[in-house]
This record gives structure tokens, sequence and C-alpha cells, in this order.
């Protein structure tokens, strides 16, 4: 059912770029969006176009039905306990800044600790800059190996009870690490802090139990999961949620407001100001739904051999070198060419119809750690198949024929 | 295949595997840093120069091939040029590879004209052109007033 199977749903994959059919080797950056999850959105606004959470009338009180459907899918999703426990945000970048500047800002001050390892994306590094710059905290980084994986033995020597929170990306964007959370969870538990996991790179490619993992905030990006962009989750526990301030103020957002004084709403609403991302969280639902069906352990698998698939052929390119070879990686593979730019190689790379990403990736830490400008990433989704790669090995070679000298 | 040879045409890979006046000047009159951060390109540019002329220059460089492509031979363009020459070539250069250029910006270019299959990679167009800004950028250093100290 995956790979080749699914191109129909598609309907992107269905075009030539530059006379070759796409191969779509992006799927980190963005996923590609299936017929359900298109018509999911063109019906809410062909259909039940209305605001959520205001009108009696029949058109919002459909518009509000299926947006917390859409809420009580992501629960599912990720096996929260509470669909109010899932904020509508706009994506994971929105849902680490609410975090940090809300839990962050009423919880760090002088002393404390906000602990984050070297792999980080910049939409996990740059929130906490800010938010202990503006407390008087302080910023840890856990090292990373020449793989590309975790120094555990760094990981708990940072660890102490000056740590309140650990925020971390579940699997790399930059290097395809899957991160050993469930035993940084505990370490972190252990020492008083929470955790926070940014699962941009992970949601797409795996089952996700908040419940299993025993992890405080989750956070992932709609748009890497095939559904909508400007949409995501954030996961909280109640507790948590329930004790921290709000986020932006507005509409829906309140329970009762004068010039002297507002009350907030209670969750999710205290999150959620002014009219939400409404047909982006429908969107989002039905892609959800759409990869539970696929059965996201399938998924895994599958990408599990494409990744061993392409390490296999890459590896067999002379004068190429792997950028993030940890044991435990998933969904991607980085790389560098002794006789290529990454850039340079993007563009003959899209000449032959194939979509790769050339650059920082959002990580430059990562780049300068293993003295990199840039790398090629190859990233992996429901829809594609070894011949895929292939392609890809075989462009390769025409980047050789115009560069080795 | 076409529009890539056209792209990266023989001069463009033997510039960009051994860039001329590569490294830096010991005691440059002026110098700049030019970086696009979405790829990565990077670049240091020293310049000496007399009476609003550039005399000497070199560029250190990482970055893709047209970019240090670019850098190398603008470096053997410009040396020996005024500042006034050197503006008038960076706009017939800007032009020819963003495509909007009239046939006597492109003679005017003499050598650099090989940057023209740029024009059909929209997004490689900053590539082609970071070496120009940079340059730019020193020589504005150089006009700035002088230091008292």
């Amino acid at each position: 059912m995956l790979g080749e199977a699914l191109r129909g749903q598609f309907p992107a994959l269905n075009q030539e770029i530059g006379g070759h059919p796409l191969v779509y080797l992006d799927n980190g950056a963005t996923t590609l969006k299936p017929d359900c999850v298109i018509e999911s959105i063109t019906s809410v606004y062909a259909r039940d176009c209305a605001n959520v959470h205001r009108g009696v009338h029949t058109l919002s009180q459909r518009a509000t039905q299926r947006q917390e459907e859409a809420r009580v899918t992501a629960q599912r999703f990720l096996n929260a306990p509470e669909a109010r426990e899932c904020i509508f945000v706009r994506g994971t970048t929105e849902g680490i800044n609410l975090v940090a500047n809300t839990w962050g800002r009423a919880n760090l001050g002088p002393g404390d600790e906000v602990l984050i390892t070297a792999m980080e994306h910049h939409s996990n590094i740059v929130p906490w800059q800010m938010v202990c710059k503006a407390t008087g905290a302080t910023l840890q980084v856990a090292d990373i190996d020449d793989d590309g994986a975790l120094v555990m033995d760094d990981y708990r020597a940072k660890l102490s009870s000056k740590t309140k929170m650990v925020s971390a990306i579940h699997v790399s964007n930059a290097l395809g690490t899957v991160n050993p959370v469930e035993e940084m969870i505990r370490l972190a538990h252990d020492a008083g802090a929470l955790v926070l996991l940014d699962g941009a790179q992970s949601a797409p490619h795996q089952p996700v139990d908040v419940q299993a993992l025993d992890v405080d905030f989750f956070v992932f990006s709609g748009h890497k999961v095939y559904g909508p962009t400007g949409v995501g989750i954030l996961y909280g526990r109640e507790s948590l949620l329930d004790a921290m301030p709000p986020w932006e103020g507005g509409g829906d957002m309140i329970r009762t407001v004068t010039f002297e004084e507002t009350t907030y709403a209670g969750l999710p609403s205290k999150f959620e100001a002014g009219t939400p991302n409404i047909a982006g969280a429908i969107g989002l639902g039905t892609a959800m739904e759409f990869l539970m069906g696929l059965d996201l352990a399938k998924v895994a698998e599958h990408e599990a051999d494409l990744l061993r698939y392409a390490t296999e052929r890459l590896d067999s390119i002379d004068g190429l070198r792997r950028i993030g070879t940890a044991e435990d990686r998933a969904g991607l593979v980085g790389f560098v060419l002794d006789w290529a730019h990454p850039h340079d190689v993007g563009t003959i790379l899209d000449h032959e119809g194939i979509a790769i990403r050339a650059g920082h990736h959002c990580a430059q830490p990562v780049m300068d750690r293993f003295q990199v400008p840039a790398t090629a990433r190859a990233s992996f989704g429901v829809y594609n198949t070894r011949e895929d790669i292939d392609r890809l090995v075989s462009a390769l070679h025409s980047v050789k024929e115009i560069f080795a000298p | 295949m076409s529009g890539l040879r056209e792209l990266y045409q023989e001069i463009i890979l033997d510039h960009s595997r051994a860039p001329r006046n590569s490294g830096s000047l010991p005691e440059p009159d002026s110098s700049a840093e030019g970086h696009n951060p979405l790829c990565g390109d990077r670049l240091t540019v020293t310049l000496n120069m007399a009476e609003r002329s550039v005399t000497d220059i070199r560029i250190q460089v990482s970055a893709c091939a047209i970019c240090a492509a670019s850098a190398s031979t603008m470096t053997e363009a410009v040396k020996g040029r005024s500042f006034d020459e050197i503006i008038a070539l960076f706009d017939a250069f800007h032009n020819v590879v963003t495509g909007d250029h009239e046939p006597e910006h492109r003679e005017a270019l003499g050598k650099l004209a090989v940057f023209g299959g740029v024009a059909e990679f929209p997004m490689r167009v900053k590539c082609a052109t970071l070496p120009w800004h940079t340059l730019r950028s020193a020589m504005d250093g150089a006009d700035a007033p002088a230091k008292t100290e």
C-alpha cells in the first residue's frame, strides 16, 4: 500500500520537470498533499465556510464541529489523554515559541538552565536564547559525536538540579539521527526538569505516543505530515498548560473582559487567540487520519527500507561522504561530494526532475560541527520508491560528469 | 542538459576549481565579507586602492561553483580599474545574469558574459552576484571618511 501504490493519490507527483517525471525527495522540508487533504480543505471553503465558536448558524456549527473533530484526531494521533491538551498553532516554530515565552518567562530566572542538543534546528535554539536573555537563565548544549549521535555522557553531565527544561529534537532534520528520547526524558525527569520534543521530523515517520514517552510537551507541523502549511499541534500536559500564562491576547481566549480585568478561557482556547487557521486545522485532521490509515508502523518500515537502500547506493559513489551516520537514523540521508558544492548538486538534480534540499537545513551549528558549508539532503515520504533512489544515484553520476576534472 | 551546459561552461568550472587571486592581502586598504545564509556561500574581499581605483584584490571564497567562479573572474576583471568603471561593469553583469539586458551589456562584460547562462536559473542569481555585492561594500567602506586614529 505504500510507495508506488500511493502515488496516484498525490496530484503533485503527476508532473514533469525539465522533461523528466518528478522525483520528490524533499519531504523533510515539506510533504506533498494527498487528494483527501486537498478536498478536505476545499470543502471547508466551498461548503462549511464560517468562523468557529461564534455563530449559531449551521455553517458555523459545521466548521466548529469539523475543527474540533480534527483536535480529537490529533489526540488519537499522539495518544494524548485529552483533546484539549492539543493546541492548534502555526507550526513547530510557533509551538516552541509559545512554550518558551509562556512557560519560560513564568518559570525561568537567573541560575536556571535550559538544555538543548548540538543538533537542534534554529527554531529550537533561538526561542530559548531569547527567553534566556530575557530571564537571566543559561542555555546549555549537549554535544554530538562525529556520527551525529548525542553524547549521552555529556547530556548526563549537563543535566542538574539547575536544569528546568530539556528541549530536544526527536529526529534530526539535518542528520537523520533518532535521539534516545525515552532515556533522555527519564533522566531529565529524575533531575526535576521538564521535556519538550520537537517532533517535526518524527511525527511523519513513526507512531508517537506522548503517554508512553511520558513527555511534557510535543510539537509538530502539519505540512510535514501531508497536511497544509500554517498549522501544527502543540501537545502539553494539562496541568502545565493550565498553570501557564496565555500566549497571545484577543478574541476566543477570554472568559470575560472589562477594561479593568480579563479572565482567560480554559484549554485549549486560552492559547488560541483570534480566528484560527480553520481550514488548515481541518486539513491537518484529514492528513493525520490518512497517515493513521496507512499505519505509522508500516510507514516507518517503508522509510527504513528506503534509507537502507539509499545508504547502500550512495556509499557506492566515489567521493561522496554522508553527513549523519549515527546507528539510529530515520527518514533522510545527508551528504557532500568532493567534486561539487551541494548548491550545484541541487541545480543539476532539479534539471533531471529530482527535488532535494541543498543548504544548511536551518541548523548552522550542525554544519559548523561537521565543517561543511552546507549539505545535500534526500528525505523520504510514504510515496517514495527504490526507483526514486535509483534516479537520484543516476543523476549524481551526471553531476560527476559535469564536475569531476 | 543544454541549459546546464550553458550554466556550467568550461571557463566557469575552471575558475571554480582554481580561483584566481585567491587568499587575502596582508594589509588591505579595505575589506568586506559576503554571506548568503540560504546556501552557505561565504567570501571575504580584501582590496588595495589608489585614487578611487582598485590596484590589487584577493578573495577568500567558500562557495558553490557559480559563486566561486564569479569571484575569481571578477578579480581579474576589476584589477586596475576605477571605481566608476567597476560600478558600470557590475550594472552590466547584474543585467546579464538576471536576463534583463541589452546586447551592449553583454559586450561590455567581455569574458564575464559566460555568466549569461545564470539567467535561466533564478535561484542562482544571488550566487553570481554575491562577490560583486561584497566588492561594492569593500569599495563603499573605502569611500567612508577616513578614521583619524
